[in-house]
């Protein structure tokens, strides 16, 4: 007697099927909740962008207004929080309208070097050949320059207009993720289902960007949280060295360079725009710990 | 009765993890004594290999132990300090790993990494060190002892490195060797010689072993007594020669009869694969673990509380309390209606004098490298509904096969046909979409052969909608169809792979393949990577699909048992030729080539008392830059006949019922070789 | 060996020859420019023209590239505008004060990053890995500048230990050692941060190995492990970080200087930028950019001693 038994028609783990599940995107997001250094990251950052949305609505004062009265009495008052500066501009509001340039200006440029460090590392890892040998020595050529140089060198010729901040950062940090994309691919494109799609006659774009670049999500998504606070970084030093934002809009960097040389007698002025930056980066660095340690727990 | 050397008493081994507390070994007792050869097997996850790092405590970050005892020479393990601990490691209790290459440190050379323990649990000198570990070279049969120890361990090849790991392990003459899988992963001519060296040391160092592997046919073969472990406990031990012929419990059977062995033909008796599933260890029933997938289970008394390892006779024990009603086991035999008999029209696929040769990139400033000859002049042919096996071991060419065959790299030399089409030049790029149609692959490994990021509805779905002629009307319906197809419910659509278990994740890989109803399928390994009761399924699954669509399989592997069990015709493989091809039946049975004799000796049976030839061939596959001129087979064969292995090659020998063998040595000679299996 | 070296100093030459070039065409591009910076902004267009031709700055931008590598090969790279004195006179002057700073921090680095990197990745998730991972984590977020002013706050303004500026003169009452101690400390505690997590991680990889199961089964005591078996696969691939790390020192260090008016290679490029001193700027790259590529290579000759493997 023939006995063919209908094994494998019962499901594995009991699949929650009938209930309606949440997007797959949503439940990554509060997988945060289990690492304590990630949503201490994220914390932070989500109470900065909140304080700079609502700027218009907190500060106290506008930014740029210098109070003539406060000039005799510039420390931390009742009217003045966190004092003013040296030419009467309230710092709280200067902190706080100075979040937004950072916010919108960081996030930008890494979402632009992402972009094409991605096309590029997938291409080079992909196709080799001369392009992955162009490419290669290309980036090792702008990562192995130090980069204020670059930076020097351009804004100070070009002008330091928001975008150009963000056109040059992005073209300093695209190498680095294409050096890490570059990787990932190297790996993947070794994998038995990308040979699948091959048999099936995809593209190459198909294959680049569909098989392998959301297997590589993981690493690069730490990666830009990093690279956001590099980029914050980069920011306040340009600021800092005088080819960030033109003034008088306020600028974290800028406030620290025009107020340091005072600190002898007045520390307050250089401090707290120090502590906000610093605070702000923490935040992103803590939150990229955070999520690799999650990856790697999985 | 003497105490044993290590007793293990009632042992739990628990991990803690984002669901809490699992346990993954559960209560298990046994006892081994001085001079015994202990073997434990089983699946993936039974907990074997957790037992045997338990034992040296090196459980890892969120293991302990979570009840019982482990007692070697009467002490406590659970009890030792760092000091004692450090004590006990490499010289009382030492262990041999799975993965050579990755168990020793690649920045070190191997004498140095061998001198360390006797420099730290002797305090030995640096020139007595070495002294020591030139002998333990020798005896472990390494070539030129002193040139090894300055090797690295990259600079080696697999056998050699796993010998370097026995000699580390031996050479401080420890009273318990503990080897996890210490043969997988090895080429199988290689797995014999290391395994008749194991052998041989345990009669001359008198060591007592606990080997660990999931291959029944090797522990049979080194071991005196085996324990089979399922999902963390011990279900069933005894001596060697009771638990294979008259096992008593239900999964130890159901492990035999999953097993293909030498003798068996598909025409006589299918595999008859473990219904059910593996759970994961995190889902814990009353009573006997097995019971959900127990042919023989009757709920009240397997559910109602947990089942002990209680003496069926002298020295076996089962834990099962049905096992004096089983019946006296033997092998089921299951009628079927005999195949589909292979039609004499013309091959469906075939090569001829197929070549292939990689040249190395050409450099501007680098070093010179020769090219790599992976496929000489092979001639292969498969009709319709025909399975052609190709075996052979690591760098026989069967993947470079494999790719040319599909698309993935382009032949050098000779031609390829598929239905007519000379496709060997034809890259899979400017392959049309009916060529592409035609010829599908199943790979290797079941955790890479899908995109972890695409659901399994999507992948098989991309495959119908790119090939086929008219796009299905509805892309659901086909998708659940090819789904009952292999055997799986329409629901596992929807899942990700990482959902899957291995098993589930090789049949969508199937059902990948046959999206396009393809003539040919070619399967590389496609068994390899899984269990052995799984496997039965799946390759029971590919002999239907076989019957049911007319398809030709090509199936690659380095199993003879599989092949032997599945293939109408095999074509043998070493260095990129063929050196036997033919039927199975006539490949199989004398006369045959010196090489297949050797993989047939090799393959480690479930019968200790086979007294079969004791072929095992010396050295080293050598790498394919280094291929003779003569028979590739000149470096190693033990029936070399003598210069002319060397220097010329071997004649094609076409015997009756399309049996070729390539070999200086005349056929009606090697008729007159004893049968192997 | 010799394949490896020609090798390399094609590259090196390459990328000397591409930056530079970039470099010289950014500022160089529009020859009008050039003259208009000489003369100032109230020249009359006449004037620039008169003055563009006169230095020949109406040539091809190709022939006066060459023309200005030739002259650099023998030393001569012009004058600089702001100094008024030769430029390599100006650099060497400003590179060797970066040099002793550079020196200072890199010996500090170097050891400090190596002992806390290995700790941390050898426990993982230990209670000294948590501290270290935090420490560095933090070290690496605060900006040069703020790290700066939060040690000047603390050691210059409440404390009074030690001096806020360091310009090497050496008048103002404080020694070269005083003024040199904050600025080095700026420059160990942003750079040993990232450094550290490199290496942290690195560790921590190796630790999982198999191999270190062997050793550690054969009876070695931890700390043997950890040095003879860990630690020189643990830093195989943060060595060439730690080299390119001496770009970051030479060049980089730019906002330390700034911050305590250290007249350094860094300081010296970005007044260069800003006044448009162009000769001045373009030697500078040419330097910033040799030593780049210097330090690739001994990164990669570094990692070939280390790694076995890549010997073959």
């Amino acid at each position: 007697m023939s006995t063919q038994v209908n094994v494998e028609a019962l499901p594995v783990s009991p699949p929650a099927a009938s209930r309606r599940r949440a997007p797959r995107w949503w439940r990554a997001v509060l997988a945060i909740r289990h690492s304590t250094t990630a949503t201490v990251g994220v914390a932070i950052v989500l109470v900065w962008v909140v304080l700079a949305v609502l700027a218009p609505l907190l500060a106290p004062y506008a930014p740029n207004v210098t109070d003539l009265a406060a000039l005799a009495h510039t420390t931390p008052s009742r009217a003045h929080w966190l004092g003013t500066d040296h030419l009467g501009r309230d710092i709280a509001s200067r902190i706080l309208w100075g979040a937004r340039p950072v916010l919108e200006i960081a996030p930008l440029a890494v979402l632009g070097a992402t972009a094409l460090g991605s096309l590029l590392g997938l291409a080079a890892g992909y196709k080799r050949g001369w392009l992955d040998l162009a490419v290669t020595r290309a980036c090792d050529i702008v990562l192995s320059f130090p980069v204020i140089i670059l930076y020097m060198i351009i804004l100070t010729h070009f002008g330091s207009s928001a975008w150009n901040i963000i056109g040059v950062l992005t073209l300093t940090k695209a190498p680095i993720i294409a050096r890490i994309v570059r990787g990932l691919t190297l790996d993947l494109r070794e994998r038995e289902y990308v040979a699948a799609a091959k048999m099936r006659g995809e593209s190459t774009l198909y294959i680049m960007l569909v098989e392998i670049l959301p297997n590589a999500r993981g690493p690069l998504i730490v990666d830009m949280c990093l690279r956001t606070g590099y980029n914050i970084i980069i920011i306040g030093v340009l600021g800092f060295l005088g080819i960030g934002l033109p003034p008088p809009d306020p600028d974290w960097g800028g406030m620290v360079k025009d107020t340091y040389g005072m600190m002898m007698v007045w520390p307050h002025m250089a401090l707290f725009p120090c502590a906000a930056i610093s605070s702000l980066v923490v935040g992103f660095n803590l939150l990229a710990v955070g999520l690799r340690e999650l990856g790697g727990r999985d | 009765m003497t105490e044993p050397l290590l007793a293990l008493q009632d042992l739990s081994i628990a991990y803690d993890g984002r669901r809490g507390e699992t346990r993954v070994v559960r209560g298990v007792s046994l006892a081994l004594h001085a001079g015994e050869a202990l073997g434990l097997v089983g699946e993936s996850g039974c907990g074997k290999s957790t037992v045997a790092l338990s034992i040296v405590r090196y459980l890892g970050r969120g293991g302990r132990i979570a009840g019982g005892r482990i007692l070697f020479e009467g002490r406590d393990l659970a009890t030792l300090d760092a000091a004692a601990l450090r004590d006990l490691r490499g010289r009382r209790i030492a262990m041999v790993y799975q993965d050579p290459m990755a168990s020793l440190n690649p920045v070190m050379t191997v004498g140095r990494q061998l001198m360390e323990v006797p420099m730290i649990h002797d305090g030995a000198g640096a020139a007595a060190a070495r002294a020591r570990a030139l002998t333990m070279l020798g005896e472990v049969k390494l070539a030129d002892p002193e040139a090894v120890m300055e090797r690295y361990p990259h600079q080696l090849s697999g056998g050699q490195q796993q010998r370097i790991v026995i000699a580390m392990a031996l050479i401080a003459e420890p009273a318990l060797l503990i080897m996890d899988e210490p043969t997988t992963g090895l080429d199988v001519t290689v797995e014999a010689a290391v395994l008749d060296l194991v052998r041989e040391l345990r009669r001359r160092h008198h060591s007592s072993i606990l080997f660990i592997s999931h291959n029944l046919g090797t522990v049979a073969g080194v071991c005196d007594r085996i324990g089979v472990m399922y999902r963390g406990e011990l279900v069933e031990d005894g001596p060697v020669r009771r638990i294979f012929g008259d096992p008593r419990h239900p999964y130890t059977r159901g492990l035999l009869d999953c097993l293909p062995t030498l003798g068996r033909d598909k025409r006589h008796a299918p595999l008859v694969p473990i219904p059910g599933q593996l759970e994961p260890p995190y889902v814990r029933a009353t009573g006997c673990g097995f019971a959900s997938r127990c042919a023989h289970v009757e709920p009240a008394r397997c559910t109602a509380g947990p089942i002990p390892l209680t003496p069926f006779a002298a020295e076996h024990r089962v834990a099962c309390v049905r096992a004096a009603e089983l019946p006296t086991y033997a092998r089921r035999l299951v009628e079927r209606a005999p195949a589909v008999a292979a039609t004499a029209a013309a091959p469906v696929i075939a090569t001829e004098h197929l070549g292939k040769v990689y040249e190395p990139r050409r450099r501007l400033l680098g070093r010179r490298r020769w090219p790599v000859r992976a496929l000489n002049d092979v001639d292969l042919a498969a009709a319709r509904r025909q399975t052609l096996a190709i075996v052979g071991e690591s760098g026989c060419g069967k993947s470079t096969l494999a790719k040319v065959l599909v698309g993935i790299e382009v032949a050098s030399q000779g031609r390829v046909m598929l239905d007519g089409t000379e496709v060997g030049r034809l890259g899979i790029d400017r392959r049309g979409r009916e060529l592409k149609r035609k010829l599908q692959m199943v790979f290797q490994n079941p955790e890479s052969t899908l995109n972890p990021s695409h659901t399994v509805g999507y992948a098989i779905g991309r495959a119908l909608r790119r090939l086929r002629d008219r796009p299905p009307g509805n892309l659901d319906a086909a998708v659940a169809r090819l789904l009952e197809t292999v055997k799986l419910a329409p629901e596992m659509a929807a899942r990700m792979p990482r959902q899957l278990s291995g098993g589930e994740k090789q049949r969508v890989a199937i059902a990948r393949a046959l999206a396009s109803d393809p003539d040919v399928v070619v399967a590389d390994e496609p068994v390899s990577a899984l269990d052995v009761s799984v496997q039965a399924a799946i390759i029971n699954l590919l002999n239907e699909l076989q019957a049911s669509h007319g398809t030709t399989l090509i199936f690659i592997s380095h199993d003879l048992s599989v092949v032997r069990y599945l293939a109408d015709h095999v074509a043998v493989m070493y260095l990129g030729s063929v050196l036997e091809h033919g039927p199975v039946e006539r490949v199989f049975t004398p006369p045959y080539h010196p090489y297949t004799e050797a993989l047939l000796a090799a393959v480690p049976v479930l019968d200790p008392d086979r007294a079969g030839a004791r072929v095992v061939l010396q050295g080293t596959i050598p790498r394919a830059r280094e291929v003779p001129r003569g028979c590739p087979l000149a470096t190693r064969c033990l029936r070399k006949v003598g210069a002319i292995c060397d220097d010329t090659p071997p004649p094609v020998q076409r015997l009756p019922g399309d049996h070729r063998i390539l070999c200086h040595i005349p056929a009606a000679e090697l008729l007159t070789l004893q049968a192997v299996v | 060996m010799a394949r490896f070296a020609v090798k390399h100093l094609v590259f090196l030459l390459l990328t000397l020859f591409v930056v530079s070039f970039l470099v010289f065409a950014l500022n160089e591009f529009s020859p009008g420019d050039v003259a208009r910076k000489e003369l100032g902004a109230y020249a009359t267009q006449d004037q620039v023209e008169a003055l563009t031709k006169r230095l020949g700055l109406d040539r091809p931008l190709l022939v006066r590239y060459v023309e200005y590598m030739g002259k650099a090969a023998v030393g001569d790279l012009g004058t600089s505008a702001r100094y008024k004195a030769p430029v390599l006179t100006v650099i060497v002057k400003h590179l060797a004060n970066t040099a002793l700073l550079a020196a200072l921090a890199f010996a500090c680095i170097v050891p400090l990053s190596m002992v806390l990197g290995i700790a941390a990745g050898m426990r993982e998730s230990s209670r000294l890995d948590r501290a270290i991972l935090l420490f560095s984590t933090v070290m690496a977020s605060i900006p040069e500048f703020a790290l700066g002013v939060f040690l000047v706050s603390v050691f210059v303004v409440w404390l009074g230990w030690l001096p806020g500026t360091a310009t090497l003169a050496a008048g103002g009452g404080w020694s070269v050692g005083a003024q040199l101690v904050l600025p080095v400390a700026v420059i160990v505690l942003f750079d040993a941060g990232y450094v550290i997590s490199m290496i942290r991680a690195s560790m921590v990889e190796v630790m999982q190995r198999p191999y270190i199961r062997t050793a550690v089964l054969k009876g070695m005591p931890f700390h043997r492990v950890i040095f003879r078996h860990a630690a020189r696969n643990a830093m195989i691939n943060p060595i060439t970080v730690i080299l390119l790390q001496i770009n970051y020192l030479v060049a980089g260090v730019v906002v330390v200087e700034t911050v305590f008016a250290y007249p350094g290679f860094g300081r010296m490029m970005l007044e260069a930028a800003l006044f448009k001193d162009i000769a001045l700027v373009e030697a500078g790259a040419l330097v910033a950019v040799g030593l780049a590529v210097v330090t690739n290579i001994l990164g990669d000759v570094a990692y070939m001693v280390l790694d076995p493997r890549i010997r073959a």
